[in-house]
């Protein structure tokens, strides 16, 4: 069975001039062990597509439509009490901003108590301890607070954190995206060695296509709340066909060829206003006249890829 | 226009209430030639002492040992006058996009008093066409961004903020502190080619800060890589790149995944 089955999401965020769609019909299985790496601009819907997944949408925000199956629960469709039970134990978020995930006026190791508490799990000084040594951190860092530690470390307890109920899903949303990049390599390390020996699937939010190219099984591409291309990471990097994912992996600045810059002109839409179309359509360069009042639907085009364009 | 740090040195702290010693910068030279416009990457890892240099050629810090010279006389002694022309010459783009504005002012501000205190227009009707085209080049929409405060924007849309002033401003010498680190890959691709375009076209020298050798690669002439206050290594960015002779510059470059799926970058290898 899958690890995570995401039906159909659709989440809307309330304005004063309409409901703005910020994830759109969204579906994808990720398998036990596997890494997914949600890509897109700003605005994609990438974040807030991985948290709706922990349901950390807040007002104005909702949940409008879809289904989350996570070993066949639905959280989507879980009361309060339920919903309290599957965080953090079945599927567990590594935050974006670590600097400021962890209780200031707490320890580590008092952070680490509240968890188990919360879920009448097993806690104590020598699972705390393992779990440290797991990432990599020293165990007598359970006794400090979150201000005697460095970005990377704090990253790694917030890691830490995130397995120790061993979920069976992770959900890191830019969990490097405030490191040095020396220690994003080694945090990225830690993230997949705790990965690997749970059998834990992840989703990994982020913009850096490098990044995704060396730690994801397959990619998804966002635009405007559509997830316009999934498939797997050599198939996308090789051969990608929606023509996004072309431009998204030629903007990436590399060491051969300087001063080229092959930025993507144009904005994303305003999802107040979406065209009628396909959303890329206005900036897409093989765009045809179907593209601009079409919406394209879902096609397969192999074993994991599928892709929404019309001339893909 | 010349630009110098001429052995500067800064020490932080050591009075009776300010903590330990520090010594964040020492013995750094740094000389933007004052013939041609030039594009110098400074990078390392946080603390290395990229922001403290980036201060002292801004002017808001004194160095503690050394001299920071503008045109060759040293901007500590400088008369009003030209201190007034120094501060219209080099612009700064700040690293911290949420502590660089006013938060009780409409972010239309920051684009128009410039204008106006640096004379490109007369009146504020004159400077919002200014403003307008400044924001487009940064892939703002003007309609969506003018009018509203810093709290409604996110830190990519202040950071592009930030480019879109100095880009009005046409400054002879840009000294921008990770100008593009809350901005996606996609733009900031957009954002380094109209930086770059700035040099060719008004002839702007641009310092840029950053931990991201690859956009160092791709617009700077050459590179400077700091350590705990300390240049390690210095020259041409391409040389310095392709064949790095400090431990510390192959690390950084080492560091920087490689976007192809096929080459082991050895993330899978236990940590």
């Amino acid at each position: 069975m899958s690890a995570l089955s995401v039906r159909h999401l659709t989440v809307e965020f309330a304005t004063r001039a309409g409901a703005a769609r910020a994830v759109n019909d969204v579906s994808f299985d990720l398998e036990p062990g596997e890494r997914l790496g949600l890509v897109g601009e700003s605005g994609s819907g990438k974040t807030t597509t991985a948290l709706s997944l922990l349901r950390l949408i807040r007002p104005p925000g909702r949940l409008v439509a879809g289904e989350i199956l996570i070993a066949g629960q639905d959280i989507a469709a879980a009361g309060p009490e339920a919903l309290r039970r599957m965080r953090a134990a079945r599927i567990a978020l590594v935050p974006q901003g670590a600097m400021n995930a962890l209780n200031p006026v707490l320890t580590c190791a008092a952070q680490f108590e509240d968890l188990f508490a919360a879920h009448n799990a097993q806690g104590g000084r020598a699972r705390i301890a393992a779990l440290l040594t797991s990432v990599g951190l020293d165990p007598a860092v359970a006794d400090r607070y979150p201000h005697q530690l460095s970005g990377g470390m704090k990253q790694r307890v917030c890691i830490a954190l995130a397995i120790a109920l061993r979920p069976a899903v992770i959900v890191a949303d830019e969990p490097t995206s405030a490191l040095d990049v020396i220690v994003q390599k080694q945090v990225l390390k830690t993230l997949i060695a705790v990965q690997r020996d749970l059998g834990a699937a992840v989703v990994l939010v982020g913009h850096d296509m490098g990044l995704m190219a060396q730690f994801a099984h397959r990619i998804g591409v966002m635009y405007a709340g559509r997830l316009v291309e999934l498939g797997p990471v050599r198939e996308i990097f090789a051969d990608p066909r929606h023509p996004y994912t072309r431009m998204l992996i030629d903007s990436l600045p590399g060491f051969c060829e300087r001063g080229v810059f092959k930025g993507i002109p144009g904005l994303p839409p305003s999802l107040l206003s979406p065209p009628p179309g396909c959303p890329f359509a206005p900036r897409c360069p093989r765009a045809e006249p179907r593209c601009a009042v079409e919406v394209p639907e879902t096609r397969v085009l192999g074993p994991g890829h599928e892709v929404r364009c019309h001339v893909a | 226009m010349s630009l110098e740090l001429r052995d500067v040195g800064v020490t932080f702290g050591g009075g009776l209430f300010a903590g330990p010693r520090k010594q964040a910068v020492r013995g750094v030279k740094l000389r933007l030639p004052s013939d041609a416009p030039h594009i110098l990457a400074i990078v390392g890892e946080s603390g290395s002492g990229k922001t403290t240099l980036t201060r002292l050629l801004l002017g808001l810090l004194r160095p503690t040992t050394g001299q920071m010279l503008w045109q060759g006389r040293d901007i500590w002694g400088l008369d009003r006058a030209s201190w007034t022309a120094y501060r219209r010459a080099v612009q700064a783009i700040f690293q911290d996009p949420f502590g660089a504005y006013n938060p009780v002012y409409r972010v239309d501000r920051m684009l128009i008093l410039p204008a106006l205190n640096f004379g490109l227009a007369k009146t504020a009707d004159e400077a919002h066409p200014l403003a307008e085209a400044a924001l487009a080049a940064v892939g703002l929409r003007p309609a969506e961004t003018l009018g509203r405060f810093p709290h409604q924007l996110s830190g990519g849309q202040r950071q592009r903020l930030m480019v879109a002033r100095a880009m009005m401003l046409k400054p002879q010498v840009l000294v921008a502190d990770e100008p593009v680190s809350m901005v996606d890959a996609s733009l900031r691709a957009t954002i380094l080619e109209s930086l770059s375009r700035l040099r060719t076209e008004t002839g702007m020298s641009l310092v840029y800060v950053t931990h991201d050798l690859a956009t160092a690669y791709q617009i700077a002439d050459t590179i400077m890589v700091m350590r705990n206050g300390e240049v390690v290594e210095e020259g041409d960015v391409v040389s310095v790149i392709r064949a790095p002779a400090h431990a510390y510059t192959s690390e950084l470059v080492a560091a920087l995944p490689p976007p192809d799926p096929t080459i082991d970058w050895g993330l899978e290898t236990s940590p």
